[in-house]
């Protein structure tokens, strides 16, 4: 099969512009941008697994290596847009406003980890593979019939288009034009299993051919490309185009989730070579460089204030009033069903009758 | 007689079919809330299979009376999104057969976003499903799974039996903030007519119903099952035994009252559902009087249910079903125990 798909890149491994038409909508104040975002969630992703290892969280799934992805498709969202994450996507969910404590909460067993900022639409992250495809739909379809220019984005990973919801959600979204962005992050890996034996076909943007939507494959480390193409996506979506597919090509330095080894199923130095030469925030790092807008005080003053943020977010997590028993029974239905109230008075008496 | 609770804003009354009854609900909330909308295979021109959704779509137009593509699960999905972003969907599953696509979507989201968001997001929609044997379906058309869904944390089941409490239970499963199964039996869609109040009312959702007074066994069924449980009454009383029947219409909440205030009165309880033995709702029923009424209860509490076999090709399905007889059988076994 004829490769129709090739990967779209504006910055290359070295830093270099390789498509001229980016020159003028690159200012300095974005690509400054674009590397603290990157920076805050590495710092984020590499202290979640330290607080893992230490057992002050629970499993964590990281993401560091597909910080591109996940910072330049969120920034091009408009406030009012809806962002339907999985559990990798914290860290476009940070970039897009959600609380840092409340991500830490989240992967410390709390469910007020999945309540989003006041306006803010973030949806709990998916957790079942590709069930949150339907859901950007349905939801950008009520944008579109309310009459708004809002669009949703949704992410997944390359093993979630095997899932039936992902051809069903994307069937749904062609159908009715709804104004979705179908953000793939391909890190070549679904856990164990390599894309080559996930799927038949050579690439993942090509199945947008099926649902006659337009597909795009880029190099989901290039931040400058994932950007402006899930911009220009999401413009389509709010001028009544409907969903797009963007495939982003990227990789996962670091495990599936804390609780996988990947040397068990990789050569793990890929990682490393990857790391030195495609790394996204290396990326930036060497543009800035070579346009000049390199400052190492004010590197080391953004690393410093991401620090001081990360750590106060861990406080805040840690200093959280310990979970509540009510909240385990209070919230399944607006109002309790008389099994469940009956439950936890019977529970709550039992505690109490231990406690003294 | 329990009195019912329902607000009627009209005394109007038209004699409707229970599937009729049904789209005139559909009708009264599309043209109440605009909010509501009714999205499934065929509901649109075709006024789905089962006809439910009759001119509706004439009425309010395509796009709030929704053809989807062939896909539960999608329906399910793009519905749960719709939900939590301000719309009230109402959701055609063809058949409670084929709902399997979706089960993922309702176990997964539907019925846990709530508790997940800690009530940020919300789902309240109506899962329309037609379920149930007895009607020469092809096979899989016939399935009565109700358990699966009241097993699942989450989600409300109703399940009327007669037209004036499709109407009031589609209403308020309409107006629940929570998501609901409400499942519609093909056997009984057009049994009977009865008197359905125009314009807008509800049944509570919860409450069970008695539909005949007797002193000497209680008969629990729901659906279809009622009238199969009201014929072995009348069969009972030819014998002199006399019989409460409770037509259950939530599967969940349970209406734990009913059941107790009846029990304890009867001592004897026969409960009917045409879904497979175990792990079915009537256990759950059994543990609901054991918890209440155990040492009011002068025999154990026999069930009258579909097997523990898939529902077969409809050559055998009326052996698979409950009957009057197998009904009858039991009465005489907690009588004369």
């Amino acid at each position: 099969m004829k490769l129709e798909f090739p990967i779209l890149q504006i910055v290359d491994e070295n830093g270099n512009l390789v498509n001229e038409n980016y020159r003028k909508a690159i200012t300095e104040e974005l690509v400054k941008k674009f590397y603290y975002h990157m920076i805050r969630i590495r710092t984020f992703d590499r202290k979640a697994i330290s607080l893992q290892r230490q057992g002050r969280l629970g499993t964590y799934a990281p993401f560091e290596g597909q910080e591109a992805s996940q910072v330049g498709s969120a920034l091009a969202l408009e406030k009012d847009d809806w962002l339907f994450p999985t559990y990798r996507d914290h860290g476009a969910a940070l970039t897009f406003g959600a609380g840092m404590s409340r991500i830490f909460l989240y992967w410390n067993g709390r469910l007020e980890g999945c309540v989003p900022e006041k306006g803010k639409k973030i949806f709990p992250p998916a957790v079942p593979i590709a069930t949150q495809i339907p859901h950007a739909a349905g939801a950008a379809l009520a944008e579109k019939r309310k009459g708004t220019k809002n669009a949703a984005i949704a992410y997944f990973g390359d093993g979630a288009t095997s899932e039936g919801d992902f051809h069903e959600g994307l069937n749904f979204a062609s159908v009715f034009k709804a104004p979705v962005v179908y953000f793939n992050q391909n890190n070549r890996f679904a856990i164990s299993v390599p894309i080559e034996k996930q799927m038949n076909s050579e690439t993942i943007a090509q199945k947008a051919l099926a649902y006659n939507m337009p597909g795009f494959r880029i190099d989901g480390n290039d931040i400058f490309a994932v950007y402006f193409q899930v911009l220009e996506a999401l413009k389509f979506a709010r001028h009544g185009g409907g969903s797009t597919l963007i495939e982003a090509v990227t990789w996962r330095y670091g495990a599936h989730t804390t609780s996988d080894d990947p040397t068990k199923y990789r050569d793990q130095s890929e990682s490393e070579v990857i790391r030195e030469t495609r790394d996204p925030l290396l990326r930036v790092e060497r543009y800035m460089k070579s346009n000049g807008i390199w400052k190492e005080e004010w590197v080391q003053k953004i690393t410093n204030e991401i620090a001081a943020e990360v750590e106060q977010a861990v406080k805040e997590m840690e200093n959280y009033p310990k979970p509540n028993v009510n909240d385990l029974f209070d919230h399944v239905f607006e109002k309790p069903t008389w099994t469940i109230s009956q439950q936890k008075e019977q529970y709550l008496q039992l505690i109490g009758r231990e406690a003294r | 007689m329990m009195i019912e609770k329902a607000i009627v804003n009209s005394t109007k009354t038209n004699q409707l079919t229970l599937v009729q009854a049904v789209t005139d609900g559909l009708r009264t909330m599309l043209e109440e809330d605009e909010r509501v909308l009714v999205l499934g295979e065929d509901v649109g021109k075709n006024g789905g299979v089962f006809r439910a959704t009759e001119g509706l779509q004439k009425q309010f137009g395509e796009d709030r009376v929704i053809d989807t593509p062939l896909s539960e699960a999608g329906i399910v999905g793009t519905s749960i999104g719709l939900a939590v972003n301000g719309f009230k969907p109402v959701v055609e599953i063809q058949f409670l057969g084929f709902i399997y696509p979706a089960y993922e979507q309702i176990m997964t989201h539907v019925s846990r976003i709530r508790m997940r968001t800690m009530g940020s997001f919300t789902v309240p929609m109506v899962i329309r499903a037609p379920y149930g044997a007895g009607i020469r379906a092809p096979e899989i058309h016939s399935d009565s799974v109700e358990a699966l869904f009241t097993h699942m944390p989450g989600i409300k089941v109703v399940c009327p039996s007669s037209a004036y409490d499709a109407k009031g239970l589609l209403i308020a499963a309409i107006e629940d903030p929570d998501p609901v199964l409400f499942m519609e039996s093909m056997r009984i869609y057009r049994a009977s007519r009865e008197a359905v109040p125009e314009g807008k009312y509800t049944v509570e959702i919860g409450k069970g119903k008695k539909l005949q007074d007797g002193n000497d066994v209680t008969l629990i069924a729901w659906g279809a099952m009622v009238s199969v449980a009201l014929r072995a009454a009348e069969q009972a009383k030819k014998q002199g035994i006399t019989c409460d029947v409770i037509d259950l219409r939530t599967l969940y909440p349970i209406d734990k009252d009913i059941i107790t205030e009846s029990v304890q009165k009867t001592g004897r309880a026969v409960i009917v559902h045409e879904a497979h033995q175990t792990g079915g709702l009537g256990n759950d029923i059994i543990s609901i009087i054991n918890d209440t009424s155990f040492l009011y209860l002068k025999s154990p509490i026999e069930r009258v249910t579909g097997f523990d076999v898939p529902v077969p090709f409809f050559s055998l399905e009326e052996q698979y079903l409950p009957t009057p007889e197998r009904v009858m059988k039991a009465i005489e076994k907690v009588v004369h125990f």
